[in-house]
């Protein structure tokens, strides 16, 4: 590790954040020879990532400020106020953390997250997140294709369906002891979603180890589905026949689908999904149909009526 | 017992009158600082929304409160509390219409009829319209007690739409709107129990039209 710092410690939280910039650039300079070498032994929360990619289905948007991101988060297992997980998810333990990939495939297997972060090389992604609630954020993660390590576990024939699972330790998540959804918290994709090269595993934003409160070690991230599909400090990972049900499908089936792609034309009984608020601008802007990545995805959903399937 | 004269009930209410600012003066303060978190819009939205609802509670409280403490100059500051749940309410609803919709009248005219909780939390404002219009002397006065009386019982039907607003806004956590939705049940129930209280005591040939179980107007004929 290059620095010694407790883990729950946010760096920008000690660290203003123009300072926290020139310390990036520091540790770019002169730790960029040793981290090319080798990945940090154990990456904490806040750690450098090496990222060798710059990808080229990145948005050319502002990306939102990191303290933004890191301090308005949904993540119910540390609480249901936004500030809630930056607040608690500190108890995370990251280390050691294994996800097992199971299901129908033809190796099962179960990762050490310190593999995992081996096991391709580390792309930096700037997507558009589009929050179910009317909110956006523009989020420069880092991570690998899903698809990287589905491949790894080799998918057998009737295997339609992905389904993820978030760690569930009352001990370390004070909101998993209340009930507000049915936990574990799990998320699902179809297997040609699941496969599509924008559908990322993150395992970092702003060029660093992600934040405990942004899902450490390892989530999920769809950039054109609402940003709950995301799901985050993964556990599980199998392959399934049949659509799984997942956590708010089962808490709401009315209100939230399985699908959950971006569509201005679908409103939530809450919210309007015809406009969203970019965090940090004031005034609303429009939402764009798959939440503007339509040229990549909307051959996913040929013939399929998307009011039906929300 | 504690029954301030006209100077002290002057200076109680100057004091009441800066308190309840204060939640106001909190988001200034917190805007000018730019500590109003990711969602600043959001925020104050939220933020105005606690407050009318807090201010409803406790308009309702005082009766409850003058019946437990004996105290009858309690009435006397009920209509400052309830016209600034109004006046909170008004920024509320601003802070919706410019900050969060930015005046787009068709997006908030489909709010309103499409977003039930907008639905009911409109209705809860347009009730309490009529309430803030007359409370002053000069309206009593003209609608006369009895009416005025009638008139300011809808309070009891905003209160229930404005926790069904909050209830129907949680996306899943309804802890906390299940707090407010107790504490209305127990002032409403209150209410309950002194109807049947005074039912009782009129079959009972105690009739006592002016017994504490009776609101009066602050200012009436009688
Ligand atoms: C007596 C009337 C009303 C009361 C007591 C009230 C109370 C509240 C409360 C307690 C909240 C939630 C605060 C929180 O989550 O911490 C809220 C949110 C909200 N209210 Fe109201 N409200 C009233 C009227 C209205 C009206 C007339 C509108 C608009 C037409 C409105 C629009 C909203 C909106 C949009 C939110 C959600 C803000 C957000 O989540 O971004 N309310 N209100």
């Amino acid at each position: 590790m290059l620095i010694n710092r407790p883990s729950d410690i946010v760096p920008s939280e000690i660290t203003p954040q123009d300072f926290y910039a020139r310390r990036r650039e520091f540790i770019k300079a002169v730790g960029g020879l040793a981290l090319a070498t080798a990945l940090p032994q154990s990456a904490l929360a806040g750690d450098p990532l090496r990222v060798t990619v710059k990808s080229p289905y990145s948005t050319s948007e502002t990306p939102t400020p990191l303290k933004n991101v890191i301090a308005y988060n949904n993540f119910y297992e540390f609480g249901t106020d936004k500030e809630d997980p930056a607040r608690n998810a500190h108890t995370l333990k990251t280390r050691p953390w294994t996800v097992s990939i199971e299901g129908l495939v033809k190796r099962p297997k179960t990762l050490a997250i310190d593999d995992i972060l081996r096991l391709a090389p580390l792309e930096e992604r700037i997507y558009r997140m589009r929050c179910v609630e009317g909110w956006s954020m523009v989020i420069p993660w880092v991570g690998f294709p899903l698809a990287t390590l589905l491949k790894q576990v080799e998918p057998l024939g009737n295997a339609k369906y992905v389904e993820l699972t978030s760690a569930a330790d009352p001990a370390t998540m004070p909101g998993i002891r209340r009930d507000v959804l049915d936990w574990p918290y799990t998320e699902g994709l179809r297997l040609d979603e699941a496969m599509h090269p924008l559908t990322l595993m993150a395992v970092g934003l702003y060029g660093e180890v992600l934040p405990n409160q942004n899902g450490a070690p390892l989530r999920l991230v769809v950039p054109w589905k609402y940003g709950f599909k995301g799901a985050k400090s993964l556990v599980r990972i199998r392959l399934v026949e049949q659509e799984p049900k997942t956590a708010w499908v089962r808490a709401a089936p009315r209100e939230y689908g399985f699908y959950s792609n971006v569509n201005p034309e679908v409103d939530h009984p809450r919210w309007s999904q015809g406009s969203e608020r970019r965090i940090g601008e004031f005034l609303k802007r429009k939402t764009m149909m798959f939440n503007g990545y339509g040229d990549q995805v909307g051959q996913l959903y040929a013939g399929m009526d998307l009011k039906k399937f929300y | 017992m504690f029954n301030p004269n006209p100077r002290q009930l002057a200076g109680i209410k100057a004091i009441l009158f800066a308190a309840c600012l204060l939640p106001l003066l909190r988001l200034g303060w917190g805007a000018w600082n730019d500590e109003l978190g990711a969602n600043p819009i959001e925020f104050v939205t939220r933020s105005l929304g606690t407050w009318t609802l807090n201010f409803l509670l406790v308009t309702l409280t005082v009766t409850p409160l003058r019946k437990a403490s004996g105290w009858l100059w309690l009435t006397r500051i009920r209509r400052m509390l309830g016209l600034f749940a109004f006046f909170y309410v008004v920024l509320h609803l601003s802070s919706y219409l410019w900050l969060d919709q930015f005046f787009d009248w068709t997006a908030i005219g489909k709010d309103i009829l499409k977003r039930p909780f907008i639905t009911v939390g409109m209705a809860a404002f347009m009730l309490l319209v009529p309430l803030a219009a007359t409370s002053n002397n000069a309206m009593i006065r003209r609608l006369g007690g009895r009416r005025w009386q009638a008139l300011h019982r809808s309070i009891y039907v905003i209160g229930i739409f404005a926790v069904t607003h909050y209830w129907w806004l949680v996306k899943k956590d309804v802890a906390l709107p299940g707090v407010y939705a107790a504490t209305l049940g127990v002032l409403l129930a209150l209410r309950v129990l002194w109807r049947y209280q005074e039912k009782q005591k009129l079959r009972a040939g105690a009739v006592q039209r002016n017994a504490p179980g009776t609101v009066i107007p602050i200012t009436s004929k009688r």
